[in-house]
């Protein structure tokens, strides 16, 4: 079954059995191996993507509902290659990572936020990372490293969402 | 695990959707789906068919209705109706227990006939619903049905909507005119996991100080989502005292039959009932009483 979508800004058209997730369709048919496979029933959030401007949870969605929405995956996050986002660049300073399973969907979850929240209070932090579990860092640097991200970006001269600067 | 194999149709029409439910026994409704994808990936659905109903525009809305109330299309997502400030206006207490529903990416596609067609004992929009006295508008083959919500909840996941019907919308109805006070509460293992126990509470209040209108419900902590509709009755009349609430909770809980499981025990889940229920209503009446008339 057919259904076309944008991924990190480029027009694509998959032809996938119609239950095959979104998650798989990324994963295997389009090689975008940086959104990962945890539970892949919706209760980890290493799966998360950006659809349409929210943060959803990819092995939730099957590929052809997703017909039609504009979906940004981890490999869409950088501003160009080899560079990184404000974001992730955050992430590496304040060691928020170890085995880095974890890793793709919190960011993802963190870049909604911050393109909503100029200034995301601890509360608002927790809150917007709750559907992500990490396995490693007990998740204190996880929040410094957001922290981190929206002071810099709250110093930027520019409008530009996070993620696509 | 993956899903069994199914065929997928996405109708444009209410009545079409209708059409391919009745011509199918094994069809189900895919509405956002955060709840039946995970039981197709565990194969505990093994459908035939999904109906995507997520794009019908007339499932879709939040509407205020000249008579104070709200109508919300079935297939609206949980982040609209979080975000609205016609959903605040015009039925607090479903705003104030939208934060506790799952997390942000499971209500950024999640909707609210869905969560209101599955009834899960422990989700937070039925028990909304139920505290405001909602109605459940429904379509079958055949004609439309208005389901009030006191015989909505038949069983665990299980409501009065026939087989083969759907859901089309939800209407708050407007509480009556007053001194308005809402609160919900709940407790869970970890934010967005199901809860224990949760408590939604409404109380009116006319120009005096007395007691109009009294709707306290329980979620979570029996097999349905419960009115506890003794609480309204010893109350309704009165000058309310929080002192009050002690009693005729304490009366209504003792009566109610708690399910224990792994997670949390029949007696944990009573004491936690009993106790979110008083923090509701007293929540609730210090709002009203704060509210201007
Ligand atoms: S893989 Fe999607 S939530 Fe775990
Ligand atoms: S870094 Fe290992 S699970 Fe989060």
């Amino acid at each position: 079954m057919k259904s076309e979508l944008t991924v990190n800004g480029r027009k694509i058209e998959l032809d996938v059995e119609p239950r095959m997730s979104l998650l798989d369709a990324l994963r295997d048919e389009l090689g975008l191996v940086g959104t990962h496979a945890g539970c892949e029933h919706g209760v980890c959030g290493a799966c998360t993507v950006i659809a349409d401007g929210e943060a959803v949870r990819a092995c939730l969605i099957l590929a052809v509902q997703a017909d039609g929405l504009d979906i940004t995956t981890i490999e869409g996050l950088a501003p160009a290659r080899g560079e990184l986002s404000v974001l992730q660049d955050s992430f590496c300073e304040t060691h928020a990572l170890q085995c880095g399973y974890c890793t793709s969907g919190f960011l993802l979850a963190a870049t909604v936020l911050l393109r909503r929240t100029e200034n995301p209070s601890r509360a608002e932090i927790e809150r917007a990372i709750s559907g992500n579990l990490c396995r490693c860092t007990g998740y204190t640097q996880i929040i410094e490293a957001i922290e981190l991200a929206a002071e810099r970006l709250g110093h930027r001269n520019t409008n530009e969402p996070e993620g696509a600067a | 695990m993956k899903p069994v194999p199914f065929s997928y149709s996405r109708p444009d029409t209410i009545e079409d959707a209708c059409v391919l439910l009745a011509g199918d026994e094994d069809a189900v409704v895919l509405a956002g789906g955060q709840t039946l994808i995970p039981m197709l990936a565990m194969r505990l659905a093994r459908p035939s068919q999904l109906v995507d109903i997520a794009r019908i525009s007339a499932l879709t809305g939040i509407n205020a209705l000249d008579d104070g109330g709200l109508w919300i299309g079935a297939a609206t997502r949980q982040v609209e109706i979080e975000r609205s400030v016609e959903v605040l206006r015009c039925a607090p207490l479903l705003a104030k227990a939208m934060p506790w529903v799952g997390h942000a990416p499971t209500r950024a596609r999640g909707t609210i006939g869905g969560s209101m067609a599955n009834a899960d004992p422990a989700a937070e929009i039925p028990l909304a619903a139920l505290a405001s006295g909602a109605v459940v508008e429904v379509k079958t083959g055949t004609g439309t049905m208005e389901l009030t919500i006191e015989g909505y909840f038949l069983g665990p996941m299980v409501t009065a909507v026939p087989e083969a019907a759907l859901v089309t919308g939800i209407r708050f109805q407007a509480p009556p005119p007053g001194r308005l006070g809402t609160a919900f509460h709940e407790v869970a293992a970890r934010r967005g996991d199901f809860a224990f126990a949760s408590a939604a509470a409404r109380i009116v209040l006319d120009d005096n100080g007395h007691c109009i209108d009294l709707r306290l419900a329980i979620g979570g902590a029996c097999d349905v989502p419960v009115l506890l509709s003794d609480v309204g009755a010893a109350l309704i009349g009165q000058q309310l005292r929080r002192t009050d609430f002690d009693d005729a909770v304490g009366a209504a809980v003792a009566e109610l039959d708690c399910i224990g499981d792994l997670h949390a025990s029949a007696d944990y889940r009573r004491r936690a009932a009993s106790t979110l229920a008083k923090r509701a209503l007293t929540e609730a009446l210090n709002e009203a009483l704060g509210a201007p008339t």
